[in-house]
């Protein structure tokens, strides 16, 4: 197992690699001079070289990539043009938000849909299996933010049951009453991920259900629980972990459409006002954070795959 | 692959892929013949009119604009299915291209997949935002962006099956009697990969259509003055409390189409996917 971490994590090195030059060209990219971009048509001359000195821009392109990989990793994503402020510190003030959004959707998934999978998988071709696959399709065919602004218009305007934009933070006041304003947006951030994780799980029982031992668990007259948790379930699982990494960056994808319709001040709704801004070293440093948080996700997920099929640390 | 009658027939052989298959020929109808069915001009302005609830002169109503929903909605079809296509064309030749040869060439291959990899790391609507800021708005650079993301999904699944292909008799037979790699690789085994591509496709439809809507609703999608679907929903987010049709009908008509694409995707996978066959 510590040799299997130790190969595993020396994958994670060119990853990192390939996904920095990725980002760091992301700046070059931009038609015309990213400094000119960013500042707009107003900008004066001076004010655009300005800003070249200030981003790099006026040194040779494998100086910039060396001087902006040694200070990312160090925690130095550049100044966001907006906020006049270090990235790492926008991001982290809109953080708590995006991790509750997250974390929330990622419990409401993982307690919904993998009950509703198994089940459906158990009563496989009734009506109950046909009705729960038809509401899975149905709810990854519904767009995420029509759905949460139907749900906002049910239960915010309709019924007055729940608040319908902003989060007052929690951290900071202590007061845990503020996460009712988090019910709507990971209701409609989980539905849609709910549906692939509920299809996901079924298929996978569905799959180890076919297998001998477990036609050899039922001939040895053990109780269909116990050949359903045991034999099926215990061996279904394996996939629906490896998936997990996937839906949490699915779940990340739909903050920043979920921040944006209930008005969240999230870092989702951030990559989207920083687009709109042109705030390019923003956007670039988001999207450096959540490759990091990806990568070590999968490593995270690899590693629980290894220890619930021990086999695979062998190979 | 030949499409044969028993092939059509086994297809369509659950109602709901036949239900599926008559929304999706009404969504593209309506899209080609939009002049002929819309009874407004979808971008004519009529103060008089505005914010109408739904009656019989206006049966989806009107926007604040005094426009016809019913009219939008039908041209909105041909934005949609349009920029729906685009995405497809453009992710499948170019995730088919990168797939395939990186399957057929291996250290070519261990270095495109390897990117592919990463790139299918970033999570979608950030990529595609941050390609749309990159490129800039427009139709062409939303299909781009929205393109790409898929792109990266096709090249996964066509260097897998490349992979597998490229050591069957067949295609060791064509290299035994002298073929080049072009004669292999696009008369041999890209011919083989046709099938899952085809599914593949209308699944990348479905998830473009909702990213597409989602990068409209956001304000980085198709220009707002293009009635497409996600643009109705964008614009009607100030009256959504006054006004709830001009929420309800763009949405509905998204949910369907996307659900016709995944229903007949889905059958599609269970008739070309022999793995599928049994399932369901």
């Amino acid at each position: 197992m510590l040799a299997y971490t130790f190969r595993r994590l020396l994958t994670i090195i060119p990853t990192l690699l390939i996904a920095s030059i990725l980002i760091f060209s992301f700046m070059h990219l931009m038609p015309g001079d990213p400094a000119a971009v960013m500042l707009g048509t107003n900008a004066t001359p001076e004010q655009v070289e300005k800003l070249r000195v200030q981003l790099g821009l006026d040194r040779p392109i494998y100086v910039q990539f060396a001087t902006w990989l040694q200070e990312a990793f160090r925690g130095d994503l550049g100044d966001s043009i907006f906020f006049q402020s270090p990235v790492l510190s926008v991001i982290q003030n809109r953080a708590e938000t995006s991790i509750f959004v997250a974390t929330f959707s990622m419990l409401i998934i993982l307690i919904l849909g993998i009950p509703i999978g198994v089940i459906s998988a158990v009563k496989y071709n009734t009506l109950l299996d046909q009705l729960t696959m038809g509401f899975a399709m149905l709810a990854a065919s519904i767009p995420t933010f029509w759905l949460g602004l139907n749900l906002m218009i049910l239960f915010s305007v309709n019924l007055d049951w729940l608040p319908s934009s902003g989060f007052p933070s929690v951290l900071e006041s202590g007061n845990l009453n503020n996460l009712k304003y988090l019910i709507l947006p990971c209701i409609t951030l989980a539905a849609p991920n709910s549906a692939l994780i509920i299809r996901l799980t079924r298929s996978s029982m569905l799959d180890v259900m076919k297998e001998e031992y477990v036609k050899t668990a039922r001939a040895k007259g053990l109780k269909e629980s116990i050949v359903i948790l045991k034999h099926i379930f215990r061996n279904a699982i394996i996939s629906i972990v490896s998936a997990l990494g996937f839906t949490f960056i699915a779940l990340l994808s739909g903050t920043v459409v979920t921040e944006t319709v209930f008005s969240l001040p999230g870092v989702g709704r951030l990559v989207v006002q920083s687009v709109l801004r042109r705030d390019y070293p923003v956007i670039q440093g988001i999207i450096f954070v959540v490759v990091i948080l990806y990568v070590f996700i999968n490593l995270l997920t690899d590693l629980s795959y290894a220890f619930l099929d021990p086999r695979i640390s062998y190979e | 692959m030949r499409l044969s009658k028993s092939f059509f027939k086994k297809l369509f052989r659950r109602k709901i892929t036949i239900i599926g298959a008559v929304i999706l020929v009404i969504i593209i109808s309506m899209a080609l013949l939009s002049p002929l069915i819309a009874p407004y001009d979808p971008m004519k302005i009529n103060p008089i009119d505005r914010l109408q609830k739904p009656n019989s002169t206006h049966w989806f109503g009107t926007d604040n604009f005094g426009r016809d929903i019913f009219s939008r909605i039908i041209y909105g079809a041909r934005i949609t299915v349009l920029s729906g296509f685009g995405v497809v064309i453009f992710s499948i030749v170019f995730g088919v291209i990168l797939g395939s040869l990186s399957g057929y060439f291996d250290t070519l291959g261990m270095f495109i997949m390897r990117i592919i990899d990463v790139v299918m790391a970033f999570p979608p609507i950030m990529l595609a935002l941050a390609l749309v800021a990159i490129l800039g708005q427009g139709l062409i650079n939303v299909i781009v962006a929205v393109g790409a993301v898929y792109l990266t999904r096709t090249a996964r699944i066509t260097y897998g099956l490349t992979l597998k292909i490229r050591k069957d008799a067949f295609v060791e037979a064509a290299v035994a009697e002298g073929a080049g790699n072009g004669r292999v690789l696009f008369l041999h085994i890209i011919p083989n990969l046709i099938s899952p591509i085809i599914v593949q496709a209308t699944f990348t439809f479905a998830f473009a259509l909702l990213q597409m809507a989602a990068l409209d609703f956001l304000g980085v999608g198709i220009p707002p003055q293009i009635p497409s679907w996600g643009n109705m929903l964008s614009s009607s987010q100030d009256y959504i409390t006054r006004a709830p049709w001009l929420l309800l009908f763009p949405g509905i008509f998204i949910v369907i189409t996307v659900l016709s694409f995944n229903l007949f995707g889905d059958a599609l996978r269970d008739r070309l996917d022999p793995k599928f066959k049994d399932e369901l």
